[in-house]
């Protein structure tokens, strides 16, 4: 039987997340761990979050957890989800400048507060709620309709450096970055464990894919 | 192409069981939650929203297991209302599957709450819940007050100044019920709506009052609600989800189908 590690780090409650991987895959073991070696000894590793970005670096710094993030998105198939794919990359300006795992050179960014859509209505903060995500190929859209709907809460979003990381994008109202790949590492802002018959697709992709593009 | 606007389901649960009061009397009974939930899930709800009316808090524990059951296999976001009190309330709702939870009263007699709740957990999982009255007389300007008790007890307080403070004090997103037209199905106070909608930066749940699919296109066009949440017209499956997010689509409205 293969396992996937959901790593615990205090950053928000793992319960849907576990219930939409048992879901997705009955006949994965998934775990609930907070230990550098259940997340080594798992096939593959979940990292998700909610909150702020300072808290999360902090909770990850003290419990020794970054590091052991590092080294396993080398190695082992990886997703990250909201703020988990937030802390991927170099820095965030949440809290005043934040520095995170740099495993994708980008910067977050909060939305602006005075974003219009096409009908020059005011666009709310959080993005919240169901929005298109336009796909690049790769292997963990499979079975997934182009332009499909997933589910989004967040302020801030992921500006990548380097363009070809951003593996699938959304418009609010200008296109961002909704989801990063490179090599064994998918990343996406919004939540499939949330997202409804979509959502658990591209988690079942996940916990069969081999880390390979 | 963007965003969609939302249609929320809400279930009134009393007891473990999904009923809807005319104006919080006459209760029908409409149901088993979970079996609702699962069909409102497959008819496309966007979330879905439980407003516990357990009066005695012996059995608030069954919307404990309504959550853990419900979360176990619909895979859509869930708010749960009714009760919260405490940051312990709160915590007890995500454990058992919630993705976010609605503070009503609670706020009114301690605003503090709200901030320590999302300083806890974060904005994203606090929904304030207002429940709000028309006071101004014809030919004042609208004004809205702040109504606790099911509806019974005015604060004194006005709606929209209300508003604006909880979201400061980190409200992630706004449910919004005109208790003058809750139950009556004559549509939103779209007046109401609107004023809220444009005093916050956060999104706008409209609530009270749908009685037909229109009145959920005109929250979003006229009331500039973000997502509208409806009860009753669900419940006895006068109308189905999916038929609600079509009318939307006909009036221009984005919808996710």
């Amino acid at each position: 039987m293969s396992s996937v590690a959901v790593i615990d780090y205090g950053m928000g409650n793992l319960h849907s997340i576990e219930k939409a991987l048992q879901h997705a895959n009955p006949n994965v073991d998934v775990q609930i761990v907070s230990d550098s070696d259940a997340i080594y000894q798992a096939d593959r590793i979940v990292f998700p979050g909610v909150g702020a970005i300072r808290d999360c670096m902090l909770a990850l710094d003290e419990s020794g957890l970054s590091a052991v993030i590092k080294d396993v998105t080398k190695t082992k198939p990886f997703l990250g989800i909201c703020l988990g794919m937030q802390a991927l990359v170099t820095d965030s300006e949440e809290n005043n400048k934040t520095e995170c795992l740099n495993v994708f050179k980008g910067h977050v960014e909060h939305f602006s507060k005075d974003m219009l859509d096409s009908q020059g209505e005011r666009l709310k903060i959080p993005h919240m709620g169901w929005n298109q995500v336009k796909q690049k190929p790769h292997p963990l859209w499979e079975g997934i309709p182009q332009n499909s709907r997933f589910y989004f809460v967040h302020s801030y979003f992921v500006k990548p450096d380097n363009e070809l990381d951003t593996i699938a994008s959304t418009d609010y109202p200008q296109g961002f970055s909704s989801a990063l790949a490179k090599d064994n590492v998918f990343a996406v802002q919004f939540h499939p464990e949330k997202s409804q018959t979509v959502g658990l697709q591209l988690l079942k992709n996940f916990l069969s894919w081999d880390g390979k593009v | 192409m963007g965003l969609a606007k939302r249609i929320i389901p809400c279930l009134d649960v009393d007891n473990g069981r999904v009923v809807k009061g005319v104006k919080f009397v006459d209760i029908r009974d409409a149901g088993d939650p979970v079996e609702v939930a699962r069909r409102y899930d497959r008819e496309g709800a966007d979330e879905i929203t439980f407003l516990d009316i357990t009066a005695t808090s012996d059995n608030r524990d069954t919307i404990v297991h309504v959550v853990e059951q419900v979360a176990s296999e619909v895979f859509i976001p869930l708010t749960v209302g009714g009760g919260i009190r405490e940051l312990d309330d709160i915590r007890r709702m995500l454990n058992a599957g919630a993705d976010k939870v609605g503070i009503n009263s609670a706020a009114v007699f301690r605003p503090e709450f709200v901030r320590e709740a999302a300083g806890k957990f974060g904005s994203q999982c606090i929904v304030v819940a207002i429940d709000a009255k028309k006071v101004s007389v014809e030919n004042e300007p609208n004004r809205w007050e702040i109504f606790t008790h099911g509806g019974r007890k005015p604060t004194g307080i006005d709606a929209v100044e209300w508003a604006i403070k909880m979201v400061d004090f980190g409200a992630g997103e706004i449910l919004l019920t005109s208790m003058d037209r809750d139950g009556t199905r004559v549509g939103f106070d779209l007046q109401l709506t609107r004023a809220i909608s444009d005093a916050v930066i956060v999104p706008v749940i409209a609530s009270g009052g749908v009685g037909n699919l229109d009145h959920l296109a005109e929250g979003v066009i006229e009331g500039k609600a973000d997502a509208v949440l409806a009860a009753s017209i669900f419940h006895f499956a006068e109308y189905t989800i999916e038929e609600a997010k079509l009318k939307m689509q006909s009036r221009g409205i984005e919808v996710r189908l």
